[in-house]
């Protein structure tokens, strides 16, 4: 639930990154913080074990601006990746506007990703929301390591194993090197506030 | 999904209750979130500088952590949180199943007196937040 504050103004928009364990939500949010540190007023809050593991969310708050004179403020929010965290992962997606899926494109991570994604349909249910009407943008993310000459999947098969129902807006991308995690934020931004609109008129 | 929006009245209301019920009695900063992490409304003595966004994800994602808790050892909820430090202190008070009042205060408050003053104001922001539903 995002909430509109009729007072001061303000509009408070909650995007959650999802996505199998290691696949690079953290590397996004970092990225961007790093990227638009002049829109960004506070320091972005992560909670994670000694090895650097998301134990229950990153969180980065995110201002975006005006529309029709009000303040529009986007949190972002990741969720921990490892299976055993399903119960936080849960907690994480109340109210949630938006989602990024992101999707680890190594081979050897297919599962993985399919696995994720259904569980995120089925937690999404726990909250009455589907996963074919909530705002989603699917991220492949690691594009870079096929230079390195790490197996890679295909564009095309990660879109027919994620994207093939769904029919999402989704990018290539590289959050180390942060090739579109910019355009992935402003899609799922644009598609957030529109289907806001579309509630609100 | 669902839209939370509180008329411009209400909010005034709200932090009229705030401020004559805890920001008077000494406390430095109070806070009504809701699960999700938004703010509601924040009120402060003026003095403090608290990051209340990233404040209202935590203090959300705690909540819900103890909830959770509490779920695990059979009891319906956990309805009060209390941090205590050396110089300030945090408490947790539940308004409904939505919303959540936070108050930041310093070593010169008692607990109790506090709590109290939670109570009321908690009665009447219930009272206002009432009247949106209809």
């Amino acid at each position: 639930m995002s909430f509109i504050n009729l007072k001061d103004k303000v509009v408070q928009v909650k995007i959650v990154y999802y996505g199998p364990g290691r696949c690079g939500k953290t590397t996004n949010l970092e990225y961007i913080n790093r990227k638009f540190r002049s829109q960004i007023q506070s320091e972005m809050v992560s909670l994670k074990t000694h090895g650097d593991r998301t134990l229950f969310f990153d969180f980065l708050p995110f201002d975006m601006g005006k529309i029709k004179g009000y303040d529009i403020k986007i949190q972002l929010y990741t969720v921990p990746g490892q299976v055993k965290y399903n119960a936080t992962r849960k907690l994480v997606l109340k109210g949630v506007d938006g989602v990024v899926f992101v999707a680890d494109a190594m081979e050897k991570q297919r599962e993985k990703n399919i696995r994720s994604l259904n569980q995120l349909h089925e937690n999404l249910q726990a909250y009455k929301e589907s996963i074919f009407k909530l705002p989603l943008v699917i991220q492949y993310n690691k594009v870079d390591l096929k230079e390195h000459g790490v197996p890679i999947l295909p564009t095309a098969v990660l879109r027919k194993d994620l994207n093939s129902r769904l029919k999402v807006p989704d990018f290539e991308a590289s959050a180390i090197t942060g090739y579109n995690v910019a355009a992935t934020l402003k899609k799922i931004i644009s598609s957030t506030v529109v289907s806001m609109q579309k509630k609100l008129l | 999904m669902n839209y939370g929006i509180v008329s411009q009245e209400q909010l005034e209301q709200i932090d009229t209750i705030l401020s004559s019920k805890l920001i008077k009695l000494g406390v430095d900063c109070v806070i009504i979130i809701d699960m999700a992490g938004n703010i509601i409304t924040a009120k402060d003595n003026g003095e403090s500088k608290y990051d209340v966004y990233s404040f209202a994800a935590l203090a959300a994602g705690n909540f819900a952590t103890v909830d959770a808790m509490a779920k695990l050892v059979g009891e319906a909820e956990f309805s009060l949180l209390f941090h205590k430090g050396q110089e300030s202190n945090i408490h947790f008070s539940k308004i409904d199943d939505e919303l959540l009042l936070i108050s930041m205060f310093g070593k010169d408050i008692s607990l109790g007196f506090l709590r109290l003053n939670v109570v009321e104001a908690i009665e009447q922001i219930r009272k206002v937040w009432e009247g949106s539903k209809d």
